[in-house]
């Protein structure tokens, strides 16, 4: 018995040895050698030298960096709210008594199956000239220009997509979290003579919390890695307006001649990531336990 | 109990009305494919009646403007190549993971290694991994499966390693009397008891790779290789302003993972549901 326990180690070393290797060298080493170019000043080509902290310390001058935050915050934020938002009422209308359940909740599921890239060409149609003539038809000022031209508002064209694609998902998520909920639950609310609205939050809403933590976590850092809407439907413009972090390391490490620069920004936008689902995690967390 | 039973028609009609939101994109993407840039005309009907005659020309143009059967050939082949080796690879991975953590010192930080990966955003390996690809000669299709195998590797694991408390430990010890080896015991009886989330691992990495813009661009930059989204990013410039053409093309690129989410629908939002909740 003895012998045959350490010939089943083996066997399992000789497994895993191989997967962690193929995973160290595709994943842990670039990210050691992206921390390491963060410390220069290569730019993707020819010879560099090492600086220090430099990169760092340029990041938090540096105004289009500066601004690319600023524009992925926003929209990571508004998009993680309205998502959560209109997907918890989806879920609450596609898991209610209503006729044709399968197909509607195969109908709605449809924006997240199709590619971002394509999906954002077809919105951009929309919004350059179906809005517009919207706009022109019934005299609505803010439309009858393409909002994706306007410094202000192109940021909203990209949201609308990123929300349109999300939801279907956050649905999803949200309907097998609802079926969660035991029948009796509502049966003895009912009997208690709450309404719905209570109903919801002292009852529904509590205890599908543990949905809403995947959620918020998922929708939050797919937003913030935002980068295939924005290189079809603004291309970080305009005036930089739209540029997403994701899409400025990609644009100026890729060929802007920053891969050092571009690496350090990198780098912090990891910190940032983990930093805000570990809080998202532990917050949440502490609230499931209350409730 | 009767009263929640009862249709609520309601919102029955709410929610197919909704619908819209979802048709509208693809209908007008469906009308303007199949229109001739003579009729786009500045208002609304211009993109959204129907065509003078339903003609498929844009679309065999649209073919062979973006190598259409080329790139689909090689989308199909990096998504089912990844889709097979990452059921193989990763349930594999997951299964001794599993078992190792319990019995063998060092798998349980092997196991918190390999799943934080999760957190690790693709722009921080981006650049490394172009430059370490094309130094070890995978600047290609094969590069690009091998990346998908690590990238969605942490996920997968996470997925195998907690299904695996659903299969028990005696079916395995028994295995064991009867003299199988591991690594027969695990192709034998592990391997077929983990079939749902064969599937749901094999949907969730189908969906993922499939739609992927960055890593192809990045990594098959200089093959002139395409798969089907990169050749709308890369035959932009050839559109112009011919959306007619464009839009032929779009609805090319769309075509297949509708007809399978179409087939497989109820599969898929299983799989999708089933990988949220565990992960």
């Amino acid at each position: 018995m003895k012998k045959k326990m350490s010939n089943r180690d083996k066997t399992f070393w000789a497994v895993i040895i191989p997967v962690l290797i193929l995973f160290f060298t595709f994943n842990t080493l670039p990210m050691i050698k992206g921390i390491v170019y963060s410390f220069t000043n290569y730019r993707g080509y020819g010879t560099y030298d090492y600086v220090g902290f430099r990169n760092y310390l340029d990041l938090f001058t540096d105004a289009r960096v500066g601004k690319s935050y600023l524009f992925t915050f926003k929209y990571a934020l508004a998009g993680t709210v309205l998502v959560n938002v209109l997907s918890l009422i989806m879920a609450l209308g596609l898991n209610s008594s209503i006729r044709f359940k399968s197909a509607l909740r195969g109908i709605y599921f449809v924006p997240n199956i199709l590619g971002g890239l394509v999906i954002g060409y077809i919105f951009s149609f929309i919004f350059t000239y179906i809005l517009p003539a919207v706009g022109n038809a019934f005299n609505i000022g803010f439309l009858q220009n393409s909002i994706l031209a306007s410094e202000k508002y192109a940021w909203i064209g990209v949201l609308i997509v990123g929300v349109w694609q999300a939801v279907a998902m956050n649905t999803i998520i949200y309907i097998s979290g609802l079926q969660t909920v035991p029948q009796e639950v509502y049966e003895a609310s009912m009997l208690d003579g709450a309404s719905k609205w209570k109903e919801f939050w002292k009852v529904t809403f509590p205890l599908v919390m543990p949905f809403v933590t995947i959620n918020l976590v998922l929708s939050t850092k797919n937003f913030l890695m935002v980068f295939d809407q924005i290189m079809s439907l603004t291309k970080g413009g305009p005036a930089q307006s739209t540029e997403s972090i994701s899409y400025l390391i990609y644009k100026n490490g890729m060929d802007g001649g920053q891969f050092g620069f571009q690496s350090a920004n990198a780098v912090i936008f990891f910190i940032v990531i983990v930093a805000i689902s570990v809080f998202q995690m532990t917050v949440m967390n502490k609230k499931e336990e209350q409730l | 109990m009767r009263e929640t039973k009862k249709t609520n028609w309601v919102l029955t009609i709410v929610l197919i009305l909704g619908t819209v939101t979802v048709f509208f994109p693809l209908y007008m993407a469906i009308i303007i494919a199949f229109k001739q840039p003579s009729e786009m005309t500045n208002d609304v009907a211009g993109a959204l009646a129907f065509p003078a005659k339903w003609s498929l020309d844009n679309f065999r143009q649209a073919m062979e403007v973006t190598d259409f059967w080329h790139s689909l050939g090689n989308s199909l082949l990096i998504t089912l190549t990844t889709i097979v080796l990452a059921v193989l690879i990763h349930s594999i991975a997951g299964y001794v993971i599993s078992r190792g953590m319990t019995r063998i010192k060092g798998f349980r930080f092997i196991y918190l290694y390999i799943v934080s990966g999760m957190f690790v955003p693709f722009s921080i390996l981006m650049m490394p991994l172009v430059k370490q690809t094309a130094q070890m000669g995978l600047g290609n299709r094969a590069g690009v499966i091998l990346l998908y195998l690590v990238f969605y590797m942490p996920m997968n694991v996470l997925l195998y390693t907690g299904y695996m408390k659903n299969i028990p430990m005696a079916l395995e010890e028994a295995a064991d009397i009867d003299g199988a080896s591991t690594w027969k015991t695990f192709w034998k009886i592990v391997f077929p008891m983990m079939m749902p989330m064969h599937a749901t691992v094999a949907i969730l990495t189908a969906l993922g790779t499939w739609n992927d813009v960055m890593t192809p661009l990045v990594i098959m930059s200089g093959t002139g290789q395409n798969t089907l989204p990169l050749a709308q990013l890369n035959f932009q410039t050839q559109f112009g302003t011919n959306y007619n053409l464009a839009f032929a093309s779009y609805i090319l690129a769309l075509i297949p993972i509708l007809v399978f989410y179409i087939i497989c629908q109820k599969q898929i939002l299983n799989g999708v549901a089933n990988g949220a909740v565990k992960g």
